[in-house]
C-alpha cells in the first residue's frame, strides 16, 4: 500500500467515525468538536486528492467560520445536554419528520450522485495541479458559473437579513 | 540504512525540530523582553537575577509553572478542559510551518538538493496561515465554555467575538497583497519584493499598501488578543478571561500559544510587507538575519504600543472593527484591485 492508499483510509475512517460520534452522543459541545474533527478529515482527503485551495477553504469556512458560529450557539443556550437545547415543541412527531427529511436526503444524494458521470483527470501531476489550481477555479466561478455564484450570494445575504429582521423585532 | 531516510528528508526532520524550538524559545524571549521594556519604559529595571540581565527568567518561570498543581473545577467539562491549551498551542505553532524564513541552502554542500528554510511551501500558503489561525479560536472558546465559570465563560465569548470580527479585516489586507503579487505562496511573494525602486527604496508591498500593512497590524494585534485590544483577559472586569480556571502548565500553554501567534503574526507581515529575508549588505544565505531583525522590529512594536496604549472600551473594539477598519480595508482592496487592472 502506498503512502495515498494508507492516507486515504486513514482520514476516512477518522471522518466516518467523527461523524457517528456527532449523532452518537448526547454533550452537544463535542458533537460540535467532532464535526470540526470530521471537516478537517475531510481537508486531508482533498490534499490527498491534489486539491490544496478545496482543503484550505474547506477549514476556512466550514471548520473555521461556520463551526464557530454552532459553538456560539450551544454556548449562548448553554446546554450541557442535548435535551436542554432541543426546544419543547420537538417531540415524537419531530422525530418522524426527522426520519422521513432524512431519507429523502439520501435519496437525493443517491439520485444526484448516479446523474454525476466521474471524470478522470489522467496521472499527469501538471495537469492536476492546473485544474486544482487558485486561478483556474477562480476564472471558473466568475465565468461558467457567474450566475449560479452570485444566485448563491443573494441567497446568503436574504438569509442574513432575515435573521437580522428576526433578532430586531424584540426591540 | 533504509532507503526512505535520505539526507533530504532528515535535513526536513531536523528543520522542523529546529523551527519548532526556536518558536519555543523565541516566546521565551519575547516574555523576557516584554518584561523588560515594559519595565524601562515604566521606569524600573525589570527582571535582573536570573542570568545574565533577567535573561533566563523565562525559564525560571516555567520551572516554576511545571512544578505547579494542576487544578480543575469541579463542574468543568474535563475532557474539553485539557485539550483546550493544547489545541491553541498547536494552531500556534502550526501557522509558522508555512512561513518561509530564507533562501535555499546546501548546508556547505552537505546535501544534494538545496533546502529551503521553511518546513513546507505550500502553493496556497497564505490560505493556511488564514486558516489555522482562524483554529486558534476554538482554544480560547473551549477554554473559556468547559472552565465554567462567569469569568471564562466571558472572556471566551469576547475574545471569539473580537477574533472573528476582526479576522475580515486581516482576510481583506491579505488578499490586496496577494493581488498584487498574483500569487498565494509566500515565497513567491517574498521573491516579487526583490529589487530597488530609484536604486534607493526597495521594492516592499509597505510602500504600495501602506492602507493594508496598518489594518494588518492592528488587525493581528487584535488576533493576539494584546493590549490595547486584551479584552479576554481585561483584568478588571474579567479577571484573567478565558484562562482564569487554569494553572500550572496548561496556563503556560495559553500562555506560550500567545507569544508564538505574535512571532508568527510578525513573521508574515514580513514576509508580506517588508520583504521577508531580503536586504541590502548580507549575501543570500544570510538573509534569515535580516528577517529576524525585521520580526525583532514588528515584536518590539507591539511590546511598545502594549504599554503605552491603554485599553479600549470593548464597544469601541467593536465598532472601530465593523465601522472602521473593515471598510477602510474593503476600499483598500477596491483600489487595489483597480490599479492592478489597469497598470496590467
Amino acid at each position: 500500500m502506498d503512502l495515498n492508499t494508507i492516507g486515504f483510509f486513514v482520514f476516512g475512517a477518522i471522518a466516518v467515525l467523527a461523524s457517528l460520534g456527532v449523532i452518537g452522543q448526547r454533550n452537544p459541545m463535542h458533537s460540535v468538536m467532532l464535526l470540526i474533527v470530521s471537516f478537517g478529515a475531510l481537508a486531508g482527503l482533498y490534499i490527498l486528492l491534489d486539491a490544496p485551495f478545496s482543503a484550505v477553504t474547506q477549514i476556512i469556512i466550514y471548520a473555521g467560520a461556520i463551526m464557530v458560529l454552532f459553538l456560539f450557539v450551544v454556548m449562548l443556550l448553554n446546554a450541557h445536554t442535548e435535551a436542554d437545547a432541543l426546544p419543547q415543541v420537538i417531540g415524537p412527531r419531530g422525530m418522524q419528520i426527522g426520519a422521513v427529511l432524512s431519507v429523502l436526503l439520501a435519496g437525493e444524494v443517491v439520485w444526484g450522485l448516479s446523474r454525476l458521470g466521474l471524470t478522470w483527470f489522467g496521472n499527469d501531476p501538471a495537469t492536476i495541479a492546473n485544474i486544482s489550481s487558485v486561478s483556474r477555479i477562480g476564472i471558473a466561478i466568475f465565468t461558467t458559473h457567474a450566475f449560479a455564484f452570485e444566485v448563491t450570494s443573494i441567497l446568503i445575504l436574504v438569509s442574513m437579513v432575515g435573521a437580522v429582521v428576526i433578532a430586531r423585532r424584540e426591540h | 540504512m533504509p532507503a526512505f531516510i535520505n539526507p533530504t528528508i532528515l535535513a526536513h526532520l531536523v528543520l522542523i525540530f529546529v523551527v519548532m524550538n526556536l518558536l519555543v524559545l523565541s516566546s521565551a524571549f519575547m516574555v523576557w523582553m516584554e518584561r523588560k521594556v515594559c519595565a524601562y519604559i515604566q521606569d524600573r529595571v525589570g527582571p535582573n537575577r536570573v542570568g545574565y540581565e533577567g535573561a533566563l527568567q523565562p525559564f525560571a518561570d516555567v520551572l516554576k509553572l511545571l512544578f505547579k498543581e494542576e487544578l480543575r473545577p469541579k463542574a468543568a467539562d474535563a475532557f474539553l478542559f485539557a485539550i483546550a491549551p493544547i489545541l491553541s498551542t498547536v494552531a500556534a505553532l502550526t501557522a509558522f510551518s508555512v512561513v518561509p524564513f530564507g533562501t535555499e541552502t546546501t548546508l556547505f554542500g552537505l546535501l544534494s538538493e538545496p533546502l529551503r528554510l521553511e518546513v513546507t511551501d505550500v502553493n496556497v500558503a497564505v490560505l493556511v496561515i488564514f486558516a489555522i489561525t482562524s483554529m486558534g479560536v476554538y482554544g480560547i472558546v473551549l477554554a473559556g465554555w468547559s472552565s465554567n465559570s462567569k469569568y471564562s465563560l466571558l472572556g471566551g465569548l469576547r475574545s471569539s467575538a473580537q477574533m472573528i470580527s476582526y479576522e475580515l479585516s486581516y482576510g481583506l489586507s491579505l488578499a490586496a497583497v496577494v493581488m498584487l503579487a498574483g500569487s498565494l505562496s509566500l515565497r513567491e511573494i517574498v521573491m516579487n519584493q526583490s529589487g530597488y525602486w530609484f536604486h534607493v527604496i526597495p521594492k516592499w508591498y509597505i510602500f504600495l499598501q501602506p492602507i493594508g500593512f496598518f489594518i494588518y497590524l492592528t488587525a493581528g494585534v487584535a488576533e493576539t488578543n494584546r493590549a490595547p485590544f486584551d479584552f479576554p483577559e481585561a483584568e478588571q472586569e474579567l479577571v484573567a478571561g478565558y484562562h482564569t480556571e487554569y494553572s500550572s502548565m496548561s496556563f503556560g500553554l495559553f500562555f506560550l500559544a500567545e507569544y508564538v501567534n505574535m512571532v508568527t503574526v510578525s513573521a508574515v507581515a514580513t514576509s508580506l510587507f517588508l520583504g521577508g529575508w531580503l536586504g541590502p549588505l548580507l549575501p543570500d544565505w544570510l538573509g534569515w538575519v535580516w528577517f529576524m531583525i525585521k520580526v525583532l522590529a514588528i515584536l518590539f512594536f507591539y511590546v511598545w504600543m502594549r504599554w503605552t496604549l491603554p485599553r479600549y472600551r470593548y464597544d469601541q473594539l467593536m465598532e472601530f472593527g465593523w465601522k472602521w477598519l473593515l471598510p477602510a480595508a474593503v476600499l483598500n482592496l477596491i483600489a487595489t484591485a483597480a490599479l492592478v487592472i489597469w497598470l496590467g
